[in-house]
């Protein structure tokens, strides 16, 4: 992808809207993956912020990655609801079974899912409740199968 | 003759298959012949029947749930689009005990409409409110506001009124209207349900609050958690048209900190800077987003606005117990058997809801610790579970109903680690501006797991560390993470030894 053009788009749509720096990010995010740090002169320029100012917030929110993921982004719930119905061993099992996977696993604190936990959601799209380990290997099957 | 049916599309029923189960009905449909209509309305809240399917038939919409996939052809043979005979059939759905013994007074349309039909909307009730308050002075309708006894649902409980009048007095060129929808709390989704089953509701709401303090812009901050729920907002604000009138709503996407629920690192947020809480005063009814004037509050909060302003306040006052008047959707989840949206008067037992709604724990062991209010909730022991839930029961007993959500744990539950988990939720989420909670969550996890170990020394040190965090904290992140950690140290000291 064209990331200067994505970028020089992206910053067209945003210019006057007041506090455009989360929207910004997060369309930056959507295209590229991530938000490469070769973005941040452009997007603290286009905005009149410092540069300190763009890593700060980028850094400040877990959801920002600067670093491209894997092909598949699976977030495990490891709140308490899902704890009560077994959400740690699961994450668990999930770490022991992408460890060195082209997936990338990640905690996350709550999916509004908290009536048929254990949930996981998958690349913000996908959304798995009531989630086992033995369930957790079929999806994680699908997903390497997919690539 | 055109069928209609309705299989959820609100997270909850996705993650248990719904789409799956969409798609095998209208293959299922399409190879019978059969003139289908599909509606993706929200959930009716009881998610552990999701996905819950209705057919419309002239005896009303009948139930079936749970369905799976492979349940469809059998259905199909059963006849249910005709409400047929099938081992999965619930009956008419306004008559399943759990859901006709509620009172849905903020989610009477939750898995009844269609969320993206603003026709749909308005054919049950929709947009009543919003009528009567442009024909009402805005001062009339901030006294209704404050007539109805309404108090933030988020889980402060601060009275609307009191936010309204300030806003509403204050002078400015430009006021807003922001919709707290940062619903970070382990075990709420009510805020989620709402805007993914009933938008137009919380729409409404803020053009009410829009007109009575004279805003005419207003922003709802959803977390990046929930996608669908705001896709669902996006669909319906694009359908709009002039329901809204002259009022503008962005929806704004959070980006993964628990600690923007908190109102001014919402703000923060909102102004495209890291969520990090401001000293109060000013309050952000006088000084908020961009310095102006703002009357920010939940999903549930102004979601309960058309219902008052159509309805009358006294109608409203009239339900509820004490100081705590209406009604709150709470939220039953974790280790419990039929959990999901029970929306009741305040005043109802915690145990009710437990065992009449929830049906005891999902593992058929008993229950040990409820958690209420979310991770900065307190831990109950059984000994309490026949405490009203109302804000100043809960407040007696050091405790708070919070956003209205209660977390359940069977006996296998180890509280020393539910309250290592408190200290280390909040060393994650901390914003780091004050150092009891950047600092004193970390080490807490630390003195926690010594105590884990065995030293018993330890636990004056704990509640020291509790006490500095709760009195020199900036906010409630800080201040509150030692209630679930002292609530589990108090009323489970066994499982600190």
């Amino acid at each position: 992808m064209d990331v200067p053009a994505t970028l020089g788009r992206i910053l067209d749509t945003h210019r006057d809207q007041p506090g455009a720096l989360l929207p910004v990010l997060h369309e930056v995010q959507e295209a590229l993956g991530f938000i490469p740090p070769e973005t941040v002169p452009e997007i603290a320029a286009a905005l009149n912020l410092s540069r300190a100012e763009v890593h700060g917030v980028i850094s400040y929110y877990h959801h920002f990655r600067q670093e491209s993921p894997g092909r598949n982004v699976i977030r495990v719930c490891c709140a308490e609801a899902c704890q009560a119905v077994g959400g740690e061993a699961l994450a668990e099992h999930a770490r022991a079974r992408l460890a060195g996977s082209e997936l990338t696993l990640e905690p996350v604190y709550c999916l509004g899912l908290c009536a048929c936990g254990p949930a996981v959601q998958v690349d913000e799209t996908e959304l798995h409740a009531a989630m086992t380990p033995v369930k957790f290997d079929a999806l994680v099957a699908r997903l390497e199968l997919e690539k | 003759m055109k069928i209609t049916v309705y299989v959820p599309g609100d997270a909850a029923a996705l993650a248990l298959g719904a789409d799956a189960v969409a798609e095998a009905i209208a293959t299922g449909a399409a190879a019978r012949g059969v003139d289908l209509r599909l509606v993706r309305n929200g959930s009716r809240g009881m998610v552990w029947l999701e996905p819950l399917v209705e057919v419309a038939t002239p005896q009303g919409r009948i139930a079936y749930g749970p369905v799976t996939v492979d349940a469809v052809v059998a259905l199909f043979d059963a006849g249910f689009l005709a409400g047929g005979a099938h081992p999965l059939c619930l009956g008419p759905t306004g008559e399943i005990p759990w859901l006709a013994r509620q009172t849905r007074r903020v989610t009477p349309r939750l898995g009844v409409v269609d969320p993206k039909s603003l026709t749909d909307y308005v054919a049950r009730g929709g947009g009543e409110g919003l009528r009567r308050a442009r024909a009402m002075a805005p001062g009339a309708i901030v006294q209704a506001i404050t007539d109805s006894g309404l108090r933030g649902r988020g889980g402060a409980a601060f009275p609307a009124g009191i936010k309204w009048r300030t806003v509403h007095d204050a002078t400015a060129t430009q006021k807003y209207i922001v919709c707290n929808a940062d619903e970070g709390d382990s075990g709420t989704f009510s805020d989620r349900m709402l805007m993914e089953g009933d938008p137009y509701c919380l729409l409404e709401g803020m053009a009410i609050a829009g007109r009575a303090v004279g805003a005419d812009r207003g922003y709802i901050y959803v977390r990046s958690e929930y996608p669908h729920a705001i896709a669902v907002l996006q669909a319906a604000l694009a359908a709009a048209g002039d329901f809204l009138g002259g009022f503008r709503v962005e929806v704004r996407k959070g980006a993964g900190s628990y600690v923007c629920g908190e109102e001014t690192a919402l703000l923060e947020s909102l102004e495209g800077k890291r969520g990090i809480v401001r000293s109060k005063p000013p309050l952000p009814a006088i000084e908020g987003l961009f310095g102006r004037p703002t009357l920010i509050h939940n999903v549930i909060t102004l979601a309960s606005v058309p219902d008052i302003v159509a309805g009358g306040a006294a109608a409203y006052r009239e339900q509820g117990v004490g100081r705590s008047r209406g009604t709150l959707p709470f939220q039953l989840a974790g280790n419990i058997l039929r959990g999901g949206l029970v929306e009741v008067p305040f005043g109802m037992s915690l145990r009710e809801l437990l065992y009449d709604f929830g049906g005891g724990s999902r593992s058929g062991r008993p229950l040990r610790a409820v958690q209420v209010g979310g991770p900065l909730g307190a831990y109950l022991p059984e000994s309490q579970f026949d405490a009203p839930l109302d804000y100043e029961a809960f407040a007696a007993i050091g405790a708070g109903l919070g956003h209205g959500g209660i977390v359940a744990f069977d006996d296998t539950v180890d509280m020393a680690k539910q309250a290592r988990y408190a200290m280390k939720f909040c060393a994650i989420e901390s914003c780091g501006k004050c150092t009891p909670c950047r600092i004193g969550s970390t080490r807490g996890v630390e003195v926690i797991d010594r105590i884990r170990a065995g030293d018993r020394t330890q636990i004056g040190l704990l509640e020291d560390l509790c006490e500095t965090m709760v009195q020199g904290s900036a906010c409630a992140m800080g201040s509150m993470t030692p209630i679930p950690v002292m609530s589990a140290l108090n009323h489970f000291p066994e499982d600190f030894s």
